[in-house]
Order: C-alpha cells, then structure tokens, then sequence
C-alpha cells in the first residue's frame, strides 16, 4: 500500500523486569540451579494497529508509563517488537534525545561526521552540508572544541541542526521543539514548519496537548500499552481530556 | 535477502569507516608522540623481553628479536581484538539505545581499527628483519595467509565475546585470564624445542593463535608453512568455524542486546 508511511500491525513489546539484575554468571547458575529465576513478565505495547498516510501529522497521546516512548522506539527500529511487525516506507528520521551518538572526546567537527554516519548520511551529504550546519548550531567558534566542554543546550543544537539536514519522509518528534533557549526554540520550529510543509509525516510526542493540536491533523491515544482510540485529532483530544480530568 | 543485506552494509559503510577512524584517532589522542607509539610500543616491548629472555632461550640465535617481535605483534592484536569488540556493544549501548544501526558496526569497527594499527606497527617487523639480517625470499608473500587468518580468527571470537559479555559481564574479567593462559601457550618468547623435549609439544597444536604465529614466522625467515599441513589447515578450520559461530550467535541474540544494556 503505496499511500501508507507506517503500518504497524499487532504490535507488542514485552520486557522481562527481573527482579534484581543478574549481571554475573556466578549468579545465574546459582539461581537457575535453586530455580528462582523469576521475570515479571510486562507488556509495554499490546496488539498495537494503526497505519499513518503519508502526509499526516500524527500526535501520540497518552499518560506516563502508557508506552509512547516504546512506540517510537519500536518504529524507529531501535526495539524490536516481541510480536507483530512495523512497515515503514520512505526514509525515516529520528529527533529522539539529540545527540546521544556523540563521542565527548571528539570535537564538534569529528562528531558532525560520526553522528552523520550514525543516521546514514553520505560522506559527500555531511561534506556539503557541513557549513551549514555550524551555522545553524552556532557553533562557529567553538567546533575545534572536545564535545566534552560543551554545555547541553549546545550538544542538542548540534544534535539537531544534524538531524535535521535531509528531508525525511517520516520525522519523529519526541519533545524536542524544547530545544535550547527561547531564540534557538523559535529558530528550530520554524525549520520543523518548513519540513511539515513538504508534505513530510509526522510522529510527535508531547505532554502539552496545545502543542499537539496546533501541530498535528490525527492522533492516537494509548493507555497501559493499549491504543485506546484513534482518529481526528479533535476528537482523541477530547477523550484525552475526560480521562485525564 | 543478502541483497538487502550488501545494501544496508553500503549505506554504513560511512559509518564503519567514521568509527574505525575514531578508535585509531582517540587511542593516541593527548599523548605527545600520537600515533608514533604504534611503533614505539612493539618496539620497547621488545627489546625488554630480548632482554629478559634472550640471555634463557636465544643465546645461540642472532635473529631472537625477530622471533619475539613477529610473536608479540600477532598475539597483541589478536588480545586487543578480542577485548575491544568485547566491548564495543556496550561502549556503544548510547547509540544503539537511540538510533538504529545494524549492530555488528560495532565489533566489527573494533576488530578493523586494531587490525590498521596493526599493520602500522608491521614496519617495526620490516625494520627487524633489516637490521638482524633475516633477508626475504619469495615465501614472504605466503605472510598473507596466517594475517587473513588472524583476522578472521579475532572476529570470530570477537563475536561470539561480544555476544555473551551482553548477558554477563563477567566474561571481560575471565577472558583476560584466557588470554593469559593463550599468551603463554603461543611461545611468543621461548623457542617451541625447550618445550618439547618435556613431552607438551601437544599443548600448541591445541593452539590455533599459535598455529598461525608458526606459518607467519616461516614466512618471514622464508620457509615455507607447508612443509606440515597441519599448521595450516587447523588454523584456518578454527578461524573459519569462529566466524561462522560468531556470526550465528550474534544475529541469534542482537535484539536483545538492548533489553541488557
């Protein structure tokens, strides 16, 4: 199905919440020997099913602990779901905890390359676009600097001025528009407005349910790992609401 | 299948050659002579266990230094290796929380970066060779064989290593101390004849990093690794068994290296 941007079908995310943590081999033996190996067993994600069109701005809604988080990482391939599978078509991009594939030894130069090659850039890609990321991180005095000396608001303008470089056709959004401070916040908007404009879908995470309606066209709810409603975003937002009131 | 396989390999490409380049530039990284130790090191190691054993098992043989050079390079890129594709995953458990990245990258960057270092400090060898006149013939170009062999051998074991370290930790602990055991089984400063007349010449032909220090070494003094098969074809079953179960193990349980990290 062509008008699809992500299908996931059946999904379900099972952790194994041990106990203690069993990190010596000593230990194992000892407890599989008594036969005291005991996992909670936790569904984070359900019989999850939904498909997103291309060109919709989906908001995820939902309380802590509800498995948005999950969600993302489950369609953006970090986690690999216990049952059911995800189809995604077009190339995906992830804004989820700018610059976490940052080496703090290395300068902001050498992590531009690294963290490019991290999302599957070309190097001819980082090459030409070098400058302009600088640029847009403000970095241009400091880019000879180890990342170790960077303040946070730094590391995530990097993160996102690098992140955000290629046009993707899926961008997912967790609470990152509150990057850095006011005049970078209203900088990296405007650049997740231009990219909303070519018709780029959306996955967006956010506890403001104000942001959520001004950005996005559907949403989806999800409860204790379930998806509990989907549709107009008007109308989940309003379930969202009696739920949460 | 493998076409999509080769495909997502060509699309990180960049990325294994971005984090190889970074273990070679951050091991060096502050030290004043930088990548010069890559020479430096072998070279001092050298001389001191020259020095401490040369006088024991070496008196009558001028070119001893060679024979614990060719040793010590080969067993310490097999140990560093090992260890750091060990540890690449969880090295790496930030990027791989976040981002998907085929997993293998990572020990597979460990193992190469070592592997250029490696060839690197083989000028060191080169400058032996020269200086203890042990002058190349023709068998030099089978020097080949036992340093693919190498390779594969680090990876496979690095592998299956980086695997289990996963799930228990304990593992990085306990393979120092094989390594250990493995170092002094590979007569990396001894002659293997001192040993044999006690009757544990059986000991190396448990030993495939032995088995492969051997043919290098006949490559070297320009003698040929064929002369007994048998120092050839186990070396290479053993490596190539390595990767097979290296590479089995690690697509077996990579997607629960996240649920451990």
């Amino acid at each position: 199905m062509a008008n699809y941007a992500i299908e996931v079908n059946d999904v379900g995310m099972k952790f194994n919440l041990s106990q203690e943590k069993l990190d010596s081999l000593k230990e194992y033996m000892i407890k599989m020997l008594k036969g005291e190996l005991k996992y909670n067993e936790f569904w984070a994600l359900k019989n999850v099913n939904f498909k997103i069109e291309k060109g919709d701005r989906v908001g995820i809604l939902g309380l802590n602990g509800a498995g948005k988080s999950t969600l993302l990482k489950v369609i953006a391939g970090v986690f690999k779901p216990t049952e059911g599978q995800v189809i995604r078509h077009g190339r995906l991009v992830p804004l989820l905890e700018l610059g976490a594939g940052f080496d703090s030894q290395y300068t902001g130069a050498e992590n531009i390359y690294l963290y490019s090659a991290v999302l599957g850039y070309s190097k001819e890609f980082v090459d030409k676009k070098f400058d302009d990321i600088v640029k847009f991180a403000e970095l241009e005095k400091f880019i000879d600097v180890p990342i170790k000396n960077y303040s946070s608001g730094m590391k995530t303008r990097l993160g996102f001025a690098i992140a955000t470089q290629v046009e993707p056709d899926i961008l997912i959004l967790d609470e990152v528009l509150s990057v850095g401070d006011a005049k970078f916040r209203k900088k990296s908007e405007a650049k997740i407005m231009s990219m909303f404009k070519s018709n780029v879908t959306v996955l967006f995470v956010s506890h403001s349910l104000d942001q959520v309606k001004r950005l996005c066209n559907k949403a989806i709810l999800l409860d204790h790992g379930e998806l509990i409603a989907s549709g107009d975003i008007d109308e989940v937002a309003a379930i969202y609401e009696e739920k949460t009131s | 299948m493998l076409e999509k396989q080769i495909d997502t390999f060509k699309k990180y490409r960049f990325l294994l050659r971005e984090l190889v380049k970074k273990g070679i530039k951050l091991k060096y990284r502050r030290s004043y002579l930088g990548i010069l130790w890559t020479l430096l090191e072998p070279l001092l190691t050298t001389c001191v266990l020259t020095l401490v054993f040369g006088t024991f098992f070496g008196k009558d043989d001028k070119t001893f230094p060679v024979y614990i050079l060719t040793g010590r390079l080969l067993y310490s890129f097999f140990s560093s290796g090992t260890k750091f594709a060990m540890k690449s995953i969880r090295q790496h458990a930030g990027m791989i929380k976040k981002v998907y990245v085929p997993k293998y990258i990572y020990p597979l960057s460990s193992v190469l970066y070592n592997f250029v270092i490696f060839a690197i400090s083989l000028i060191v060898l080169l400058g032996a060779t020269i200086v203890f006149k042990v002058y190349p013939n023709v068998w030099c170009i089978t020097a080949i064989i036992p340093l693919v062999l190498l390779f594969l051998l680090t990876l496979g074991v690095g592998m299956i290593l980086s695997t289990m370290s996963v799930f228990f930790r304990d593992l990085e602990y306990l393979w120092d101390v094989a390594l250990m055991l493995i170092m002094y089984t590979c007569a990396i400063f001894y002659k293997v004849d001192t040993m044999a007349k006690t009757g544990h010449a059986w000991i190396f032909k448990l030993n495939p990093l032995y088995a492969i220090i051997k043919c290098f070494r006949d490559a070297v003094y320009g003698n040929s690794m064929f002369a007994d098969p048998f120092w050839v074809i186990m070396p290479t079953v053993v490596s190539v068994l390595s990767v097979i179960v290296g590479v089995a193990l690690f697509k077996k349980h990579q997607d629960n290296f996240i649920l451990h990290i």
